[in-house]
């Protein structure tokens, strides 16, 4: 008989209605959200407060590199002794005290540079300062070697070299950069759906044996059908969820922006004026030219297929271990010892991909570990977007989905075991005992 | 009469723990069969075979002649021992999951639903979570979801406890209820006085082994000791007594009597009646009481597993 969908439809149903679910639903997206708003709201109040740094320039050489600007205000004091500049900078509550010593050379001048101030400054403002000061120096240096400033910059040459397949496809630097962010987003969405699903899935395998319904559920339905539907449904209200989520995350940051006049890109302002500024640049018009054209590029279709496939197959793959874990033991204390195993393989996944795709998409490593079901659903979606041989794909998937079916046969073999072994405890020595059964 | 269930030589050894050696039994159409033995001794493993939760190493189970198969599934209700439901989902819901779970229709097993919690005046928790109730109310929607489907076999694994005297005598009655709808039942349990009550026919168990098989009476047949409880009156009971021990065992007795009786448990030879012993006695004293001693299940019980 089959009630795999009776299975599914409960699961599913209890999932989405119990009450911390639907919190947590709502709830997340909120306090996500929230969390972003203060940090966009105290970031703003650090960015607006004015500075006011003294400056104490014996060499008079330094006025024009240091112009002030809204947020900062240089004040240069002449004919002071340092201490006395000390003094009133702190009588005048200023931010703090550049001290640039006189001296014949550049070089040394360089070394007597000094900031004071009460606590320990801000790091972006001083890396500002110094490569201001590094500019004008250098500069000064050049010129007092007598090298024509102008004719240096001139002769400043830019190569980006244009790579081309034998087949006349243009590549570039940035196609790569692209297919690796690619995979590594894949791989980051599988690895948070498995963290954050995969526990659910084991609770609700251990649910019949904490409420001792097992034996008359096993005696209605098959082990395996039971796993199945419990993973199947789980993971439906998993992404259930997740949309939500999204749905959730978009609407709460419309109102958030609109009620409370909090700019979320704020924070991005200052970016976004710089990517403006560098858009206007003739050469990065060529570059966005060549991002975009290069996503054309892509095996689109391919990609989006293989992506959800090794991300079903995948996914489904790492919560038939969980499912096993939750059948090999009668509550969730017992669960910790099989945790930690399952997460390497993912690990290894995602260094392998990192590592070895970049620098050889389809050499031997490459290609081994886009086959073993438990790290391919990563390296291989790395590998597609660098082309991958169609029957490649496809036997990797059989693989994939082959091995799932094989752990959800064996979790329900040890879930039938365990019932008979009712108090015993699992260990990996009792299990594979339990196989022989 | 045809037996509904057949289990033939069946044996399950786990590692090195047999848990049955060899066990056949035959349960008739329409009865009530106990299904006996102490802890331990293999009677929720054969039950667990039979619900196809476990599969025998050796030997074969059928089910009105046919070998168990999935499609038996909704022929058998089951009641485990260790027992419990979903806590947090409602009861309606739950019986509903349940009962489909058996083949039955959404539709069809509402009906039936409906017309069961009326019957067991539990109607209105319906919307209830499992978790609102007391132990006592959970086992009754049990017990309905066990029998809902209306199955040829019924298999109770101790149903009396955790009940109090009042729900378990209203199961009781609800058992030979199904039983005279045509119904056989498989009766697992310790407490005696309900297999004396219930049973038909009885198995018993003890280490992987069964020890005994047949209808209830006929056990108690082969078991009694042609031993009568006699209370007498008599003008010289030294007389009496000694009267008696030249044909008869004689032994003290003890039971409850209006009068200020000699008591005594006096055995016949197995070619003796009671009339014999009737006749001899009312020629010696005036009979007050007399009463075949008949084993109870409880005695037989104990008797057959020291013995084994």
């Amino acid at each position: 008989m089959n009630h795999l969908g009776l299975v599914i439809r409960r699961e599913y149903l209890t999932k989405v209605r119990n009450r911390a679910f639907i919190i947590m639903t709502i709830l997340s997206p909120l306090i996500l959200i929230a969390l972003f708003a203060v940090v966009a709201y105290l970031s703003q109040l650090n960015n607006n407060k004015k500075r006011t740094i003294s400056v104490l320039d014996e060499t008079s050489m330094v006025r024009e590199a240091l112009q002030s600007t809204d947020n900062l205000t240089y004040v240069f004091l002449e004919n002071m002794e340092l201490e006395e500049a000390k003094t009133l900078v702190r009588t005048n509550e200023n931010y703090g005290l550049l001290h640039i010593r006189a001296h014949d050379s550049i070089a040394q001048i360089a070394q007597g540079i000094k900031f004071y101030s009460e606590d320990s400054p801000s790091l972006t403002l001083i890396t500002e300062i110094e490569s201001k000061l590094e500019r004008l120096l250098t500069d000064l240096r050049l010129q007092q070697e007598g090298v024509a400033l102008n004719k240096l910059k001139s002769s400043r040459t830019r190569i980006d070299i244009g790579q081309e397949s034998f087949a006349g496809e243009k590549t570039s630097k940035i196609d790569n950069v692209i297919k690796l962010a690619f995979g590594g987003f894949a791989g980051y969405l599988l690895f948070m759906f498995i963290i954050i699903y995969g526990n659910m899935i084991m609770r609700s395998v251990i649910e019949e044996k904490t409420s001792r319904i097992i034996e008359v559920i096993v005696s209605s339905v098959k082990p395996l059908q039971l796993l199945m539907g419990k993973i199947i449904g789980t993971s439906l209200a998993g992404i259930t969820q997740f949309v939500v989520w999204v749905i959730l995350g978009g609407v709460f940051m419309f109102i958030i922006t609109a009620i409370f006049g909090i700019d979320m890109g704020g924070m991005q302002n200052q970016q976004q004026e710089l990517v403006q500024q560098a858009l206007e640049a003739p050469e990065a018009q060529m570059q966005v030219q060549t991002i975009i054209s290069s996503i054309y590029n892509l095996p689109l279709t391919n990609l989006m297929l293989a992506f959800i496939l090794f991300f079903i197959g995948g996914y489904l793959l790492y919560s038939s271990l969980y499912a096993a874990i939750g059948a090999a033991v009668d509550n969730e204390t017992d669960t910790q010892q099989f945790l930690m195993p399952i997460l390497i393989p993912l690990i290894l996944a995602v260094y392998v991909g990192v590592f070895t795709v970049i620098e050889d998409p389809h050499g031997t490593i490459s290609t081994v570990f886009s086959f073993i079901p438990f790290t391919s659903p990563v390296v291989m979606l790395m590998r597609i977007p660098f082309g991958v041989p169609v029957w490649q794909q496809i036997l990797s998937l059989g693989l994939l989905f082959a091995t799932f079916m094989f752990t959800v046969w064996f979790a329900s073999k040890i879930y039938k075991v365990g019932i008979l072994m009712y108090g015993k405890k699992a260990s990996y020595k009792e299990l594979f005992k339990w196989l022989k059964y | 009469m045809h037996d509904l269930l057949v289990t033939d030589s069946v044996s399950k050894n786990f590692g090195d723990f047999t848990a049955l050696n060899k066990v056949s039994i035959r349960v008739p159409e329409g009865s009530i069969f106990g299904l006996l033995g102490p802890n331990g001794a293999g009677k929720t493993t054969l039950i667990r075979i039979i619900n196809q939760i476990t599969m025998p190493d050796e030997g074969s189970v059928t089910l009105d002649n046919e070998p168990l198969a999935d499609h038996h599934i909704r022929d058998i209700g089951y009641l485990p021992e260790e027992r419990g439901l979903y806590k947090s989902m409602k009861v309606g819901e739950q019986a509903l999951y349940l009962a489909q779970l058996k083949g039955l229709s959404k539709s069809e097993a509402r009906k039936r639903l409906k017309t069961w919690f009326e019957r067991l005046e539990i109607g209105d928790w319906w919307n209830k979570k499992i978790m609102e109730l007391s132990k006592g109310m959970a086992q009754k929607i049990q017990f309905v979801v066990t029998v809902l489907h209306e199955p040829k076999l019924l298999i109770f694994d101790e149903p009396f406890s955790g009940f109090d005297p009042i729900n378990a005598n209203l199961i009781k009655e609800e058992i030979l209820k199904l039983r005279e709808a045509g119904a056989t039942v498989i009766f697992s349990t310790h407490r005696m006085e309900s297999v004396e009550e219930l049973c038909d026919d009885i198995a018993l168990l003890n280490k992987a082994n069964k020890i005994l098989e047949g209808s209830l009476q006929d056990i108690k047949r082969r078991y009694k000791t042609n031993t009568y409880e006699v209370g007498l009156v008599t003008s010289d009971e030294q007389r009496l007594k000694s009267l008696l021990r030249e044909r008869f065992d004689i032994f003290p007795a003890e039971f409850k009597s209006l009068n200020d009786d000699l008591k005594l448990n006096i055995k016949l030879d197995f070619n003796e009646t009671s009339n014999d012993l009737l006749s001899f006695l009312t020629n010696h004293a005036e009979v007050n009481h007399f009463n075949e001693l008949v084993p109870t299940a409880n005695d037989i019980f104990i008797q057959t597993v020291k013995n084994n």
